[in-house]
């Protein structure tokens, strides 16, 4: 067989990417339907800049969730012949499986369009959930800072500045490491962060359903049972089912990226809490004698959530980049990992001669952090116009 | 103001100690000292023999007190050896017993000795810090003027197309770290596959003398992603100034549109990049490492790089120092510098 054209690997890729189209085209005629009825989201299908965000970070989703189809090869096969082979080339004869790698393969002679595509699966496995952990610590702690001020928030912001005055490189060097991993840091640490979204919820159905004791003992109980799952599961590799685990090294990185951005989100909420305290509407819940805790989490986060929910989707962008430069030194990833920032490193030594290995992981990872900006800038745009 | 200061430089040294201890505590944990036995020593050390080492060097004391006389607020250990040698902390290079200090930390201006370079901590520090320094400030130069001038232009007429343009160059930007940035630019400028062949791929040859042809990449590699962040905060301050009330008082009173932006918006808008620009340092940092690892320079984040990947214990702290004192002097420059720019706050 010969080589393929660029025509032809484009066209072929764009194949291998059906269930992503049609997935895509699915969504957006579904939401740009229902767009009058669907709130702020709904209002992103106003605004370009929004729609192509949105396009951009939805393709990367659903790479992510349809990579086994889409990836023609797997992505740590090792196929003896295609080392630093150009995009297009054939397998040699006799090889099974999809017949050529569409774009190329790297210096251990694997395919490196199914490394990309398996590659979003290992960023979006991580990157969203940690951003969310991020901002449950963010937030439960920035609230009542806001709020009640004085000593408390002396206290939490000195800790935050501390934090945040610490270099994100070195403070990944020196968490992220195997000795660390090896002692009790990480399930330590894993353990005070991941206990905040149980609190966050636990307060919120609590202060909530106060004087209906029923719907709060339904709504606090079950999640506590389902907290205390998955806590005892993904922390402390403890679960009774034996179902949720987590393996240490992804779990030192989820508490590194958790712990390097959870000081951001609180200072932010914090302002937040201390410009929205000032309305009205707080001023009238205080003289109806609502609890401290209703006011914070029901009156006064949701009318916060506008610039939050911007600033959940930069952050994203932010935390990828993140887990990039964490692949990029090696750190807390196998060998073998196909995520975008290994990738990227083991394909610099030889850039200059074979750059075909390189640059998709690269140009992958800046597609779908603009995505995220993309979208956060029509969110911002959209809610503006209120 | 005087108070300010003070209490600002107060609160700084209390989070340098806590960082400092923080960075001690990770970098001394057991495991690495056992690493460490075994590198110095030799790698089949049986778990006794460790424990001796570690025992001998000064090593199983509690960690206070071993943080206690790195920073030199402790007097560091002796310990006389049966056949009658002193070694101790102060002795490590062949000094006297009777002539050297009781303290030798870092308050004394001793960073210790770097088991990975087999040199003095703190000529390797200056020498790392001076190259680094070189790609800071070809970056400074060519970063913050044309983000500025990005950032102004674009803000300057909202919503027009230049600024649409500029805008979606400084998204893009700011959606391009380091390693992706590098990466391509090395890809389509410097590779052979390409065939561009304008500059090297390589700065390894600017650590003797800078050239176009070896600094280009690195330093645009850098200058780019906070280039974009930059401009981004520009053009929102810019286009909030030019909403202003007296932006519309000059307007109406038919001074020109030059006019109007150099005299009355510009200083106005710049107040908000400072602190940006400011606070971009500790960013920096991580940039500084990747390009100089990527692009084989062997200044500051190199070494940092080396010595966190070699176990080098002492090295990492003072690269640790260093870089935690960057992060926090910039800070209290942009708190005063804030202030100095910005009228209408007085500390009294």
């Amino acid at each position: 067989m010969d080589a393929l054209g660029w025509g032809e690997i484009l066209a072929r890729m764009f194949v291998r990417f059906w269930p992503v189209w049609g997935a895509l085209a699915t969504s957006f005629a579904l939401s740009f339907a229902f767009r009058r009825r669907l709130g702020l989201y709904g209002k992103l299908f106003d605004s370009p800049v929004g729609m192509i965000g949105y396009g951009l970070v939805m393709f990367w989703f659903f790479t992510a969730l349809f990579a086994d189809i889409i990836a023609p090869h797997d992505p740590i096969q090792v196929l003896s012949g295609m080392k630093n082979k150009p995009p297009g080339t054939p397998l040699p004869d006799g090889a099974e499986g999809y017949g050529y790698y569409l774009l190329g393969g790297d210096n251990l002679a694997r395919d490196v369009f199914s490394r990309m595509v398996m590659g979003a699966r290992e960023v979006l496995k991580i990157a969203p959930a940690a951003t969310a952990f991020a901002f449950m610590v963010g937030i439960t702690l920035g609230v009542p800072a806001g709020y009640y001020r004085g000593r408390l928030d002396l206290i939490l912001s000195f800790i935050a500045n501390l934090v945040l005055a610490f270099p994100v490189i070195l403070l990944f060097y020196l968490l992220v490491t195997p000795e660390i991993m090896a002692s009790a840091i990480p399930s330590g640490l894993a353990g005070v962060l991941f206990l905040f979204p149980i609190l966050f919820l636990v307060i919120l159905w609590n202060s909530r359903y106060r004087t209906r004791p029923s719907q709060r003992a339904l709504y606090v109980g079950i999640t506590v049972t389902l907290g205390a799952w998955l806590y005892a599961g993904l922390a402390f590799d403890a679960d009774p089912l034996g179902v949720i685990s987590m393996p240490p090294n992804t779990l030192i990185v989820f508490v590194a990226v958790v712990f390097v951005n959870s000081p951001t989100v609180f200072r932010i909420v914090r302002g937040l809490v201390m410009d929205i305290q000032t309305r009205d509407y707080v001023a009238a819940a205080q003289t109806r004698g609502e609890g401290p805790w209703y006011i914070m989490l029901w009156e006064i986060l949701p009318n916060a959530r506008g610039p939050l929910i911007v600033d959940f989707c930069l952050r994203i962008g932010y935390t990828t980049i993140l887990l990039g430069t964490l692949g990029f030194f090696g750190l807390g990833v196998s060998a073998e990992s196909p995520d975008w920032g290994s990738t990227i490193a083991s394909a610099s030594g030889l850039l200059s001669i074979y750059p075909h290995p390189a640059l998709p992981p690269a140009l992958a990872l800046m597609s779908l952090v603009l995505g995220l900006n993309l979208l956060a800038d029509g969110l911002r745009e959209e809610s503006l116009k209120d | 103001m005087i108070k300010f200061l003070l209490k600002r430089v107060g609160v700084m040294a209390l989070t340098a100690l806590c960082l400092t201890f923080v960075v001690f505590f990770l970098t001394n944990l057991d495991p690495n000292l056992e690493k460490l036995a075994k590198t110095q020593g030799n790698s089949r050390m049986s778990d006794a023999e460790v424990a001796s080492w570690l025992e001998k060097n000064g090593y199983a004391r509690p960690l206070l007190i071993r943080y206690g006389e790195w920073i030199g607020v402790v007097p560091g250990w002796t310990r006389t050896a049966p056949d009658g040698t002193v070694a101790g902390r102060c002795l490590h290079r062949g000094a006297a017993p009777e002539t050297a200090p009781a303290y030798c930390g870092i308050l004394q201006g001793d960073f210790g000795y770097s088991t990975r370079f087999r040199a003095d901590v703190s000529e390797i520090i200056a020498t790392r810090l001076a190259l680094t320094g070189t790609l800071m400030f070809w970056v400074m130069i060519v970063m913050i003027p044309s983000a500025l001038i990005i950032g102004v232009l674009a803000g300057m007429r909202e919503g027009s197309r230049a600024d649409r343009v500029l805008s979606s160059f400084s998204i893009l930007w700011t959606a391009t770290p380091e390693y992706v940035s590098g990466v391509i630019f090395i890809a389509v400028f410097a590779s052979s596959a390409v065939g561009l062949k304008w500059v090297k791929g390589s700065a390894a040859s600017a650590m003797r003398d800078v050239t176009f042809e070896n600094f280009a990449l690195p330093v645009a590699t850098m200058a780019l992603y906070g280039m974009g962040y930059i401009a981004r905060m520009t053009r929102a301050s810019m286009a909030e100034v030019m909403t202003a009330q007296y932006i519309r008082t000059a307007r109406l009173k038919g001074l020109k549109f030059r006019r109007i932006i150099l005299r009355h918006a510009l200083r106005n808008a710049l107040i908000a990049p400072f602190t940006v620009i400011m606070l971009q340092f500790p960013w920096l940092l991580t940039g500084v490492v990747v390009v100089e690892t990527l692009f084989n320079y062997k200044g500051f984040g190199w070494t940092l790089f080396t010595a966190a990947d070699t176990n080098d214990i002492e090295l990492l702290l003072s690269c640790s120092i260093v870089a935690v004192l960057v992060v926090l002097v910039t800070q209290l420059i942009s708190d005063i510098g804030y202030v100095f720019l910005n009228p209408r706050i007085r500390i009294s």
